[in-house]
């Protein structure tokens, strides 16, 4: 089981889905998940990401507008869940309550007619890889939820299905739990060399788990990429905020400069002035690990701001300043172990080459 | 202490109500049936074809009754809770009208469906030239109590359905079952619990529905039409005592059966 399946590419083409009220829940998409890929789909609840999983694994069908679907060569645009071969694995796990954690996981074995030493064979192999010998005749209602996953998970793959599928799989396990089987899932996916597609709203958890990341914005994609590409070169706005924090200026380029609207002044990189037009009113963004602080007395100095407040975070302190503009703060995290009391002027520096133009 | 007495004086009630529409009632019946039947009573009912067969086909009804509801029902309540149209709350409020009636009306009823001048009488005199009729026979009565018994079923089949997990059904898909497959696998055990015991109630009012089986059996013997004729047409009071007396614990071992069995899958459905 643990040898690398055939895994397929799938591929949405012109993909476009309306709900029965009207509300077009994704709009004309296109998408390749390379075959073995992790693909995440990372976005707010309603921006359509569970709607892309339900139509990938043949839930949902797709508005009939000439849009396909195909898994490799094969065209399964028109055919349900049950001809896909997709494994799939709930939030609430979906486990059947009235079967054993054994009844669980050769389900789908069992519903296929696969002669009987076949699936106990298989069933000791997963009840073996996914260390649930113990629980192989308990309920699954005795279960924690991690167990639960891991069930879930060994249901999902018994049957070696070409894709699996997995919708918010961890969202239901407490923070230290999730960090550690995310990493078990990971391993698990890449040892099956199958193709996943992975939905979460978790942005770390999407950076982790994912080889590639779908940032999806009401019904489309704002950006695909990976982790590095969407953190540190994001399309537009929304991308820039869904994924970690980030400060926004925005001004006039005079002189080289950025002048805000305060009259403080911030330097363009070389790059970031080629783009653009002088007096053009222009936004830049910059993360908050990018800016170092220097306390000051005055505020004499090109790029300054006050502390309003600073909180301990253990590996950082995050120190949020004012007056930098006229509207909005400026978020900072500090990794030295300095002090920044509320009233503090202070002054920020960064590389130019960190600020990050937006776009739309 | 003060609070123990209090409780006490509150419980009261019940047990005098319990004791004098209940307990009493039943050592009466119990003597009855054996001092004024000599002790042969229920021998009786057990060898003589009559009473036997009264028994026999009270049971027989009522147990094909609660089947052929719990099919109907679970087919009926499931469609209606998975499926929106245009009219599904009259639909349900109709489905659930019979509740309101009481068992006399219910006879008339089944006598207008198929009684010397009903509907299938006409039908059968305009196609054949021949009454069809069936209102005083086995088949009314089954429809009569039919009639009933759904009502029952489809409320609380509904009530479970609504709380079946999709997702279930999604995943025995995902995993290749047949929609026959997860209907005998998945949705059938969750339903279980609401399906015993609505098919229980269903069972015991048949066993003992007197109103329908008043207006109707005129020439079938259904135990509390028999336990009726005894007692005022008779006036053999051992054997009225005796009969009611196994009705009762034919229905109080069904209800006791089903209540176990509900409750034990309630709670393997954790």
């Amino acid at each position: 089981m643990t040898d690398k399946t055939n895994s397929v590419e799938i591929t949405l083409k012109n993909i476009t889905k309306t709900f029965s009220d009207g509300t077009l829940a994704l709009k004309p998409t296109d998408l390749t998940i390379k075959a073995e890929e992790i693909l995440v789909l990372l976005g707010p609840s309603g921006c359509g990401k569970t709607t892309t999983l339900r139509l990938i694994a043949g839930l949902e069908f797709a508005d009939s507008n000439g849009g396909s679907i195909n898994f490799g060569d094969k065209n399964v645009t028109e055919l349900p869940i049950e001809k896909r071969k997709v494994g799939m694995v709930f939030q609430s796990y979906a486990l059947f309550p009235n079967m054993n954690v054994s009844e669980n996981i050769v389900y789908g074995l069992k519903v296929r007619g696969i002669d009987t030493a076949v699936i106990d064979h298989k069933l000791a192999e997963m009840l073996k890889m996914f260390d649930l010998e113990k629980y192989a005749k308990r309920g699954v209602h005795q279960l924690s939820g991690g167990q639960r996953q891991r069930v879930a998970l060994a249901r999902a793959i018994i049957t070696e299905p070409d894709v699996l599928l997995l919708d918010e799989p961890l969202s239901a396990l407490d923070a230290l739990l999730k960090a550690r089987l995310r990493g078990d899932i990971r391993t698990l996916l890449k040892s099956l060399g199958i193709t996943a597609v992975y939905v979460t709203h978790d942005q770390e958890e999407a950076m982790a788990m994912g080889d590639r990341i779908a940032v999806l914005d009401h019904g489309e994609i704002a950006q695909i990429g990976s982790a590095k590409e969407i953190y540190l070169q994001p399309k537009n706005a929304f991308v820039a905020d869904f994924i970690g924090q980030m400060n926004r200026f925005e001004g006039n380029v005079i002189d080289a400069q950025l002048v805000l609207n305060t009259g403080k002044k911030i330097p363009l990189s070389s790059e970031a002035l080629a783009s653009s037009n002088a007096n053009e009113t222009l936004s830049m963004m910059l993360r908050p690990e990018d800016i170092r602080l220097t306390k000051v007395t005055d505020e004499q100095h090109a790029l300054t701001g006050i502390v309003s407040s600073s909180v301990f975070l253990g590996d950082r302190t995050r120190v949020t300043l004012e007056k930098v503009q006229k509207e909005g703060k400026v978020i900072v995290d500090c990794f030295q172990r300095i002090e920044y009391p509320s009233g503090q002027i202070v002054a920020l520096s960064f590389e130019s080459k960190h600020l990050i133009p937006l776009q739309g | 202490m003060k609070n123990t007495r209090i409780s006490l004086f509150l419980v009261l009630p019940a047990i005098i109500i319990s004791f004098a529409f209940f307990l009493l009632p039943i050592v009466q019946l119990f003597k009855v049936s054996v001092v004024e039947g000599n002790g042969i009573s229920y021998w009786n009912i057990l060898t003589q074809p009559m009473y036997l067969k009264s028994l026999l086909s009270t049971v027989g009804l009522s147990t094909f009754v609660t089947f052929v509801s719990l099919v109907i029902a679970t087919i009926t309540g499931l469609f209606l809770t998975r499926y929106e149209f245009w009219g599904k709350q009259v639909l349900i409020a109709m489905l659930s009208f019979p509740l309101a009636f009481p068992g006399v009306v219910i006879g008339f009823f089944v006598i207008m469906l198929a009684g010397r001048q009903g509907l299938f009488a006409q039908i059968g005199l305009a196609l054949v030239g021949e009454r069809w009729m069936f209102a005083y026979s086995m088949a009314g009565l089954f429809l009569g109590y039919l009639y009933f018994s759904i009502p029952r079923v489809v409320l609380t089949v509904m009530g479970a359905a609504e709380k079946l997990d999709q997702n279930l059904i999604e995943a025995g898909r995902s995993l290749g079952a047949s929609r026959w497959q997860i209907f005998c696998d998945v949705t059938v055990p969750t339903l279980r619990p609401g399906l015993i015991s609505s098919g229980s109630i269903c069972f015991a009012t048949s066993m003992g529905a007197f109103g329908t089986a008043f207006t109707l059996a005129t020439n079938i013997n259904v135990l509390p039409m028999t336990i009726y004729t005894e007692f005022t047409l008779n006036a053999n009071f051992a054997m009225a005592a005796a009969l009611s007396l196994i009705l009762g614990l034919v229905t109080w071992v069904c209800l006791g059966i089903a209540k176990r069995q509900g409750a034990a899958s309630v709670g393997m459905g954790g």
